[in-house]
């Protein structure tokens, strides 16, 4: 756990996402303080990464809403493009679902740190060449200097990450976002990149967000985990009230099928996320939620502290009517 | 790697071979006398029979194959009856030349507007520029070529007398007449892969952008348009050449019209005056060479595909 | 081989990929405003063309020594070439033998690579190595270049154009109707018929051809602008059609001399060429992308 006196890093207010008359991203609420990991946690189609793509303002053809200041830097979503180009790579970088497709099959993988550390940081030529072998023997990369000349598909999987990470990591970023590192790789190596991720951004002081879909992961990895269901926060707080004392009935549901997942057999939580039309007018987990309640149809739960009186960072929150 | 590269080649001579065999059969097909018209309109039987033998004709054909094949690579191609020139160096030296300046000047047009057209309509997709884009794209592959080379020497050669009207300056010779008599034969050449080219770019890199690896780019801080040129333009490259080398044919086939319109010595004219004046070796020639480019140009493509996709290359 | 590609020589990936999923229950024409704009027009030449004498204000090759070379007037719509023939009697003359020479070039065209692609399709073996290597070479040749050959040997003359351009089309379309052939033989039903020692004729008749006839007539629609492109390039080279014809390539190619003081005699000949090319190339893209299942580009 990190000291809890440290200035907010990313401070994240009402952020909604709409693409056509769908809500991703119902005003997601959060703050990330100095050194801190966050876990965002959800089903696929819950907003997770559309948290990660909207900080980084890759979003397309989408309607962005809310605040996002980032310490030093301003509000993230309304920088102006230039600004964002000097920030992204820098200050703020990211690491992809399948490094196997965005890492450019055309060049090969020491060109492309190279580049990002030539572009970024200005170095010349030979210092970066140098720089990007020491990257590379940091992420755990073997005989480095023969991987500089490797196209991308001539690596494993677990390989490409781990470039993926020396090139996030390259320019020493003040915030690190992970969409789903590791959702393409062997369960086996799984582990070991997460581990990678952390121990390379709490070794430079950075923070980091994690975006994942396995709650035991996150919780054994991450200071804090938000719950996420529908584009909406349902929970969130450190990391061990979440396992262990968690109060909404849906984080519940996502833990049990973690355990699941020791017998072979993973299984989603039951039901499906309704579809955008008929998302229900109160709680959006209301159609699936063993607990629920007539209230909880018509009217949407409120976020509110677990324990009385309590309001700092590493608060326990949930949105719940009837809570376990 | 080499071992397909060897299989390729070996289909093209196959290739190349079967094509031999028709253009010669084609010789044999053609109407008319060969030993009547190169003897005239007088002459005995003993004078018939002795050219026959000396050229061979009275041997059977695959005979006639092989010694025509052989003289052929050895560049024996015989005498244009009519000119009574050397068919290999009025082929191969004088109208060629021209031919392959033609075409490569069109290429050249055709990439170097084509792709930043289509660059430009992916980029803004749905906007007017690329509905702009896409009309002209669609006249520029249906429209005529020898009615474009017409217009355009009617409107900047005669009306603003901007570039002569027609005729051939071997830029070997003078570069920059070689040039100016290029730029509108060049141009009427390559309005249609212009269109091509861009409608290919537009849709091809569209795709692209889609990809993780762009949004990847943009996160490191790459700026847009090294975003667009090296990202994403690079990763085309691949359907580029594929479709340029399939549609060399149509190239080809252009240089014969823009020629033809333009009063340009080359291999368009050689075969459209050998087909006037019934000479069936010169058409021969023609098509042997036209045939060889265009399966030549096409193993090249093949080739080059591990240069071009770094992911063709030796497979882990 | 290199040649052997999905994509065929002369056409063009279409612009947009063709959506699958059908929007409703909107006809065609309502969907696609260009498509049924250019096939009213490409109506509108067949119409001219069949009722070319009854639209036509003269004789096609009517020559008018007081009347050479008039610029378009009340009498003349479109002007008069240089031997005062009305050029829009000519041109609309010349849409029958563009069409004429079109349509019955492709059917050559289209039955020659229906009996090459079929045979190569199902005989299987050194049968049909040879065959494709036949087809390979057949389009190692642009169609322009096979068509002049066959011109040198078969000489001028409408019905000539008609079997030069017809053989020089045969390397795409076998090329086509072997790629059906060859899917419809690694379907279950063919092989199940030939197990149950129906007779191969049969197998043919009702398996083979009903699979293969359908994007075959798609492809005849399509082509049959580049028939007309051909056969009026061969004109244009003075090696077609012979004067006074009142073909399209060979007005061009009348005019083409006198173009800086009568650009009208190429340029009217040359409109009506080029609307009619553009208008089939627009319907061919809408047919193409409505009709062809094999669309899906690299497929």
């Amino acid at each position: 756990m990190k000291d809890m006196a440290t200035q907010p890093i990313l401070t994240l207010s009402d952020l909604s996402v709409h693409r056509g008359a769908a809500k991703i991203l119902d005003r997601v609420t959060l703050s990330l303080a100095e050194g801190e990991t966050l876990a965002l946690v959800g089903e696929s189609g819950a907003g997770k990464s559309t948290i990660a793509t909207a900080l980084m303002r890759l979003l397309d053809g989408a309607k962005v809403e809310g605040t996002a200041e980032m310490a030093g830097a301003g509000d993230l979503l309304a920088l102006p493009e230039r600004q964002m180009v000097k920030l992204r790579g820098r200050r703020l970088s990211m690491i992809f679902q399948d490094a196997g497709s965005a890492l450019n099959p055309s060049y090969t993988v020491g060109r492309q740190l190279i580049t990002v550390l030539r572009r970024n940081l200005g170095l010349s030529k030979a210092e970066a060449r140098s720089r990007a072998i020491e990257l590379f023997t940091s992420v755990g990369i073997n005989d480095p200097e023969g991987r500089m000349t490797a196209y991308p598909h001539q690596l494993s999987g677990g390989m490409q990450q781990r470039v993926m990470v020396a090139i996030a990591l390259a320019c020493n970023p003040d915030l690190l976002l992970a969409d789903e590192p590791t959702s393409a790789l062997d369960v086996t190596i799984q582990a070991q990149i997460v581990r990678l991720i952390l121990a390379q951004t709490r070794s430079r002081g950075a923070s980091c967000i994690f975006v994942l879909h396995d709650l035991a992961l996150a919780s054994q990895s991450c200071d804090r985990i938000v719950v996420l269901y529908a584009g909406q926060v349902v929970e969130a707080g450190p990391s061990r009230d979440i396992l262990e004392r968690h109060r909404h009935p849906y984080t519940k549901q996502l833990k049990s099928c973690v355990l699941e997942i020791g017998t072979k057999d993973i299984t989603a939580p039951e039901g499906t996320v309704p579809p955008h039309s008929e998302m229900p007018l109160g709680c959006r987990f209301a159609t699936r939620c063993p607990r629920a309640l007539p209230r909880c149809a018509g009217e949407a739960p409120p976020l509110q502290p677990a324990r009385a009186g309590a309001d700092g960072p590493l608060d326990h929150q949930f949105a719940c009517w009837n809570p376990e | 790697m080499w071992g397909q590269a060897l299989g390729k080649i070996a289909q093209t001579l196959v290739v190349l071979f079967v094509v031999s065999v028709a253009s010669f059969g084609l010789l044999k097909l053609a109407p008319g006398d060969p030993i009547q018209i190169m003897l005239g309109s007088e002459f005995s039987q003993e004078a018939y029979d002795s050219l026959t033998a000396e050229l061979g004709l009275d041997q059977p054909f695959l005979a006639q194959y092989a010694d025509w094949a052989v003289r052929f690579v050895q560049g024996d191609w015989g005498t244009s009856y009519v000119a009574r020139t050397d068919i290999f160096t009025y082929a191969f030296k004088e109208a060629l030349p021209v031919t392959l300046t033609l075409a490569s000047f069109s290429l050249a047009f055709a990439i170097l507007i084509g792709v930043p057209l289509g660059v430009l309509s992916a980029v803004k997709k749905d906007t007017a520029f690329d509905a702009g884009a896409a009309v002209l794209a669609l006249t520029g592959t249906a429209f005529p070529s020898f009615l474009l080379g017409i217009l355009l020497i009617w409107f900047f050669a005669v009306k603003m007398q901007l570039f002569p009207v027609m005729g051939y300056v071997s830029p070997w010779q003078d570069f920059w007449g070689g040039i100016y008599h290029m730029i509108l034969p060049g141009l009427t050449l390559s309005t249609y892969f212009i269109a091509m080219i861009t409608r290919l770019t537009r849709a091809t890199l569209i795709e692209v952008m889609e990809q993780p690896y762009i949004a990847a780019a943009r996160a490191r801080g790459e700026p847009s348009w090294r975003v667009i040129w090296v990202h994403g333009v690079r990763n085309i490259a691949m359907p580029l050449v594929t479709i340029l080398g399939l549609q060399l044919g149509v190239l080809l086939q252009g240089t014969v019209l823009t020629e033809t319109v333009f009063n340009l010595p080359g291999i368009g004219q050689m075969l459209t005056s050998a087909v006037l004046g019934r000479e069936y070796m010169v058409v021969q020639a023609g098509v042997m060479m036209t045939a060889t480019l265009f399966i030549g140009v096409n193993l090249l493509v093949d080739l080059s595909y591990p240069v071009l996709d770094p992911r063709l290359r030796t497979r882990k | 081989m290199s040649i052997q590609t999905p994509e065929a020589p002369t056409t063009l990936p279409p612009a947009e990929p063709p959506k699958k999923v059908r929007t409703g229950r909107r006809s065609i024409f309502l969907r696609r405003p260009f498509f049924t704009i250019a096939l009213i027009v490409a109506a509108g030449y067949v119409l001219a063309a069949i009722f070319a004498p009854y639209v036509a204000p003269y004789d096609p090759v009517m020559q008018d020594i007081n009347a050479m070379m008039q610029a378009p007037s009340v009498a003349h719509p479109l002007g008069t070439d240089s031997y005062g023939q009305d050029i829009l009697s000519r041109v609309i003359y010349g849409a029958r033998y563009a069409l004429i020479i079109g349509l019955f070039s492709v059917l050559i065209g289209a039955a020659g690579g229906l009996v090459i692609g079929l045979a190569a399709g199902l005989s299987g073996g050194w049968v049909e190595w040879v065959l494709m290597r036949l087809i390979d070479s057949i389009l190692a040749l642009p169609s322009l270049i096979l068509a002049v050959a066959f011109i040198a040997i078969l000489g001028q003359g409408v019905d000539k154009v008609v079997v030069a351009v017809g053989l020089s089309m045969i390397g795409p379309f076998a090329r086509t109707v072997r790629a059906d052939v060859m899917q419809v033989r690694v379907q279950l039903f063919v092989e199940a018929a030939t197990l149950m020692s129906i007779p191969y004729l049969r197998v043919i008749w009702r398996h083979v051809l009903p699979n293969v006839i359908f994007p075959l007539a798609v492809q005849v629609t399509i082509r049959i602008s580049e028939a007309i492109l051909v056969s009026s390039s061969l004109s244009f080279l003075g090696i077609g059609v012979t004067p006074p014809t009142p073909d399209w390539g060979l007005m061009i190619a009348e005019g083409r001399a006198f173009v800086s003081f009568a650009a009208w005699m190429s340029a009217m000949p040359g409109f009506a060429l080029a609307l009619l090319l553009i208008a089939l190339s627009i319907v061919g893209d809408g047919i193409r992308e409505e009709f062809d299942p094999k669309l899906r580009r690299g497929a």
